[in-house]
């Protein structure tokens, strides 16, 4: 189990290390920053850190020294010639965004979610919709262009006007207001590189089995309840997606419109939700990193409701790959406590797991969610909780 | 040369700038812009997005006057001119 927990919240980074059965929090960094993603790599011990600065823009920050000094990366940036397609933004004259989809050009919106391939390659994920990959350790990254050309969003736009159709929507998740498709995970097999999934809001899941050169729709079995067609082929929003390392064919997605579970690297997808139980609508999931079939969940009401489920906090968990689900209360609020839990903001380190609230709560787990330690409850919105 | 004002919230990104009287070689705001990425690299992008279009809560004067061309960043400036770049004060 990891002793160490880096946070993103909305005024900051934070670092809760545990010594001697204690744990210590403490501002670590971008004091009254906006961190939407903090996490370490693996293959360098390089802590990075996802800002959006508000008036100046989307930052890439990182740490060599385990957060105590940071400094700006190089950054992010779309090539020239990037275009996407978009639908207009919602304004108080057209709320609804009527109107024709337009070429756009892209500039960096939000940088959402960072991830490390086995083989030392860092990606990231950006509003509007870019999967960005670095082979370097981070000193460049490159826009991957099978996937900003895909035929689902309109063909090639760097050479001409593509097909003119898109079926990436967009999401209110970026900073500047704009409403731009997302991606906001993204999973590397540990046991193989070519394997890539990756999370867009809203559009849905797309594979790649050749390392990113191409990509398919993995929406097969998705059920999105605000379609004409619930089982269409694009046009799903997946709030968070999460493998077993072990067995890497295990797949979970929590949704919009419920928890789905897959257990063929995500060639299909089976609803496994039980809202009768209260496990439905919510944003993170985690997966065990040994066994396929057990994860968790953090529910909030619904949509209309992203709350907890009346006024008590409650961790969802399955071990029998959506069977059944045990909901998990010990240690937490359970009363007049109305807490959501974003879709980063769960971790999973063997058998301890960590969760951090919109309300500025953090909670630990030792016992794989049994019971749970309150560490903090005045922080910042807590937008990401990784083990490193 | 054109001296150059910023906002003090660009020293925490840029401390080796605070304290510094900043005169660079321009005759246009996108000049000056170019400059300063000279003296401290990386201070472009936090003025202008990647299509060198100012960004959205960033304002620039040329002494009094509000910057006219925010796509391009081409209006002049006078080699006694002052231009501060500034935050937008937007919402609350």
């Amino acid at each position: 189990m990891s002793e160490r927990i880096l946070i993103g919240t909305r005024k900051g980074t934070f670092i809760v290390t545990r010594a001697a059965g204690r744990w210590t929090l403490r501002l670590a960094g971008h004091a009254g920053m906006g961190v939407n993603f903090v996490a370490r790599d693996p293959n360098t011990g390089t802590f990075w850190a996802l800002l959006g600065l508000g008036h100046w823009g989307a930052k890439l920050s990182r740490s060599v020294d385990a957060g105590e000094t940071w400094s700006d990366a190089p950054q992010i940036k779309y090539p020239a010639g990037a275009r996407y397609l978009a639908m207009p933004d919602p304004t108080e004259d057209n709320p609804s965004m009527q109107g024709p989809v337009s070429v756009r050009d892209a500039t960096l919106l939000k940088l959402w979610c960072i991830a490390f391939g086995p083989t030392g390659r860092i990606y990231v994920g950006t509003i509007p919709g870019g999967l960005f990959e670095s082979r370097d350790g981070g000193e460049s990254f490159e826009l991957n262009r099978g996937l900003w050309d895909h035929e689902s969003r309109g063909g090639d736009l760097f050479e001409g006007e593509g097909t003119g159709n898109t079926h990436w929507f967009g999401t209110p998740a970026s900073e500047g207001g704009e409403f731009a498709p997302g991606i906001h995970s993204i999973l590397v097999d540990p046991k193989d590189a070519n394997r890539i999934l990756v999370g867009i809001s809203t559009a849905g899941v797309l594979g790649s089995s050749d390392g990113g050169k191409t990509w398919e729709n993995r929406n097969k079995g998705m059920l999105n309840d605000y379609l004409p067609d619930p089982a269409a082929e694009w046009g799903h929003d997946p709030h968070a997606l999460a493998l077993c390392s072990a067995e890497s064919a295990h797949v979970w997605q929590q949704n919009h419109n419920g928890v789905f579970y897959s257990r063929d690297g995500a060639q299909s997808w089976t609803r496994v939700s039980r809202p009768d139980q209260g496990v439905h609508f919510g944003f993170p999931v985690a997966v065990d990193a040994n066994d396929g079939k057990t994860a968790w969940v953090v529910p909030g009401h619904s949509d209309m409701q992203r709350m907890a489920i009346g006024g008590g906090l409650f961790v969802a968990r399955t071990q029998d790959a959506g069977e059944t689900w045990e909901t998990l209360r010990e240690g937490l609020p359970q009363q007049n406590a109305y807490d959501v839990v974003y879709r980063h903001a769960l971790g999973c380190s063997g058998d301890r797991l960590a969760f951090g609230s919109t309300t500025g709560n953090l909670y630990v787990s030792d016992d794989r969610g049994e019971s749970w330690q309150t560490l903090a409850n005045n922080l910042p919105p807590i937008y990401s909780v990784a083990f490193e | 040369m054109p001296k150059v004002v910023l906002t003090r919230h660009l020293y925490q990104y840029f401390p080796a700038l605070e304290g510094r009287e900043l005169e660079v070689d321009a005759e246009t705001v996108a000049d000056v812009v170019s400059q300063m990425e000279k003296l401290a690299p990386g201070f472009a992008f936090y003025i202008c997005d990647e299509r060198g279009r100012l960004r959205r809560h960033v304002n620039i004067f040329i002494e009094e006057n509000l910057l006219r061309d925010r796509a391009c960043l081409s209006d002049g400036v006078e080699p006694d001119s002052r231009v501060f770049i500034m935050q937008a004060l937007s919402g609350g």
